[in-house]
């Protein structure tokens, strides 16, 4: 019997999901940030031996400590909604996601939970060399937990690592090693992390503009901006490199996301990059419209990032659609290596290997050993296609690209901008000139909110990019919703909405509250 | 940190903690494939199903 799944149970799904995903985040880059500046604090404060600089460490601590106690467990609600609205996916992943996630509840509980205690309880009840490696530890432990939900991540963006099973029906990992160290893992940990170090570094030259704005605690909030905007300056340099890193990845591994984030319908050799550009709202794939109202590009530096070389062919939306390029990029399936195929070509093929897994149980069930071999090897022959068996007409392949391309271009100006502003700061805090500049103070401190912003365009980027995939090529959104009412999703939505919007009061006015107030007297 | 902000934090924590783990976990969050089927060659043999089937 043939099931159609209710469109908008996949659309509250999705935007149930990237609610709490997005709202999650919001916590995790100052955790991940804040963790290592508060331990490298704590460093100067023991190799100086200088009592303000534990006046210093303690503050920042007690925000950190804020961060952590409101934000900490908002990522579990995602694992609950992937065994309820997204049972299809849960079971067919089930098997490689199962590792890295448990490693990472041990890393949480056994290693942050512990060294985090002692780093807010122990202050005078260990010795400073321990309470720092504390420290160092909770900031290690926050960051390895981090890295395996990216892990899993990443197989999302490229499967590797595992064999689908048809008699359970499920992926199963045969190489832990593949699924850990995929370029694509490594690349979006590494840019990831990186980008919640950068937001740190801007929230606490924000928070220590603002006082200098209000000449309060002059000493404390040059000395934490000279920390975070060396910080700063190094991690967003090395974000801009893993980001480099990722957009190869993609280049490599997911093309169509590729053309959406650069609005490429028409490939070319030699293509540019967009340096800006407003994209025509009316383009449709095939339309013979031109893409962009406006446009200003950097000429062959798409093909040069994307595939190392100037005058590599970059394949636009329509060529992806059509097939009608020939791939230079290695990590692809071996029929395509000559030409790739077109999603039409795709859509057989999914058929074919979701026929050869219908085939495959009905000669089980028949007790027919050909019949079942016979749709064994039709799976697997076909399975890099099994996804496309689910797309109505190759126009779905094509993610949302004006929210994509927007979101990418939005990310990079923030994260160029980002580094010319820790290059000023610093400096203006090395010639003690920083109390002055009130100008640049503003700057610092309105930079707060757009640096959250620019993590989120990250994230709509890598997810949306994707779509309409939930494991790419391998398994659609619409296939992988649990059969449930639009409903009952739609309720815990809005409950959803409330609880998160609820924990982001509470954490930005005990903040606000706790700023206020400021560091306190500490006797060493 | 001082007594007032670690027990408004722990109020915030254990509140959350009880709307995660009680509220939402068991009346809005049960798990889709555990709560319908006791095996997992029936939870297999469902997804299968619903692989093949769904257009």
């Amino acid at each position: 019997m043939i099931e159609s799944i209710d469109l908008s149970l996949v659309d509250w799904s999705r935007a149930q999901f990237a609610l709490t995903a997005m709202y999650h985040w919001l916590f995790v880059p100052l955790t991940l940030g804040l963790s290592f500046l508060v331990a490298i604090m704590e460093t100067i404060y023991v190799k100086t031996g200088n009592p303000e600089w534990k006046r210093i460490t303690k503050f920042w601590m007690t925000l950190f400590g804020i961060n952590f106690a409101i934000g900490v467990a908002t990522g579990i609600i995602l694992e609950f909604e992937f065994g309820t609205n997204w049972s299809n996916y849960s079971w067919f992943v089930g098997d490689i996601f199962g590792a890295p996630l448990a490693i990472e509840g041990i890393m949480a509980f056994f290693l942050e939970s512990t060294f985090i205690a002692i780093m807010f309880f122990g202050w005078n009840k260990v010795s400073k060399g321990f309470h720092l490696a504390s420290s160092w530890l909770t900031a290690i432990g926050a960051n390895l937990s981090a890295l395996w939900i990216l892990v899993a991540n990443a197989w999302m963006q490229y499967p590797a690592g595992m064999r689908f099973n048809p008699d359970t029906a499920r992926n199963e990992m045969i190489n832990f090693w593949d699924v850990l160290f995929s370029p694509v893992a490594v690349n979006k940990f590494l840019h990831t992390i990186s980008s919640g170090y950068v937001t740190a570094a801007i929230f606490i030259l924000g928070i220590s503009s603002w006082y200098l704005l209000k000449k309060r605690e002059a000493f404390m909030a040059k000395r934490s901006m000279l920390v975070a905007s060396v910080f700063g300056l190094i991690t967003a340099l090395f974000l801009a490199f893993s980001g480099d890193g990722s957009a190869y990845q993609v280049t490599q591994k997911q093309p169509m996301k590729l053309a959406a984030m650069e609005g490429l319908y028409k490939g070319q050799k030699g293509a540019g990059l967009v340096a800006f550009g407003i994209l025509n709202a009316s383009k449709r794939p095939g339309d013979g419209k031109d893409a962009f109202a406006v446009k200003l590009e950097f000429p062959k530096l798409l093909s040069f990032l994307g595939y190392r070389n100037p005058d590599a062919f970059v394949p636009g939306i329509e060529d992806i659609l059509t097939g009608n390029y020939k791939p230079e990029y290695n990590s692809i399936p071996y029929p395509e290596k000559e030409k790739a195929f077109s999603i039409e070509e795709k859509i057989v093929r999914g058929k074919k290997a979701l026929n050869g897994l219908s085939d495959y149980h009905l000669g089980l069930k028949l007790n027919d050993v050909m019949t079942q071999e016979l749709g064994k090897m039709e799976l697997q022959d076909n399975f890099p296609y099994f996804g496309y068996a689910y797309l109505s007409s190759p126009e779905r392949a094509v993610p949302n690209v004006p929210l994509t391309f927007y979101s990418f271009h939005f990310m990079v100006y923030l994260g160029l901008y980002f580094i010319l502003l820790f290059v000023i700061v610093l400096y203006q805090v090395s010639i003690n000139q920083i109390s002055t500049k009130r100008i640049l103070l503003r700057f610092c401190l309105w930079t707060i909110p757009f640096v959250y912003l620019a993590t989120q365009a990250g994230w709509i980027v890598t997810e949306l990019g994707r779509q309409p995939w939930v494991i790419q090529d391998l398994m659609p959104t619409m296939a992988a919703v649990s059969k449930i009412s639009s409903s009952s999703v739609q309720l815990t939505f809005w409950l959803f909405a409330v609880l998160f919007t609820a924990l982001l009061i509470a954490e930005v006015m005990i903040m606000i509250r706790q700023i206020k107030i400021g560091p306190k007297e500490v006797t060493d | 940190m001082s007594i007032t902000l670690r027990r408004k934090l722990w109020i915030i924590l254990i509140i959350k903690l009880f709307i995660i783990f009680i509220l939402l976990r068991f009346i809005f969050f049960p798990d889709f494939l555990k709560s319908r089927f006791d095996s997992k060659k029936d939870r297999g043999n469902y997804v299968r199903e619903q692989l093949i089937n769904r257009k």
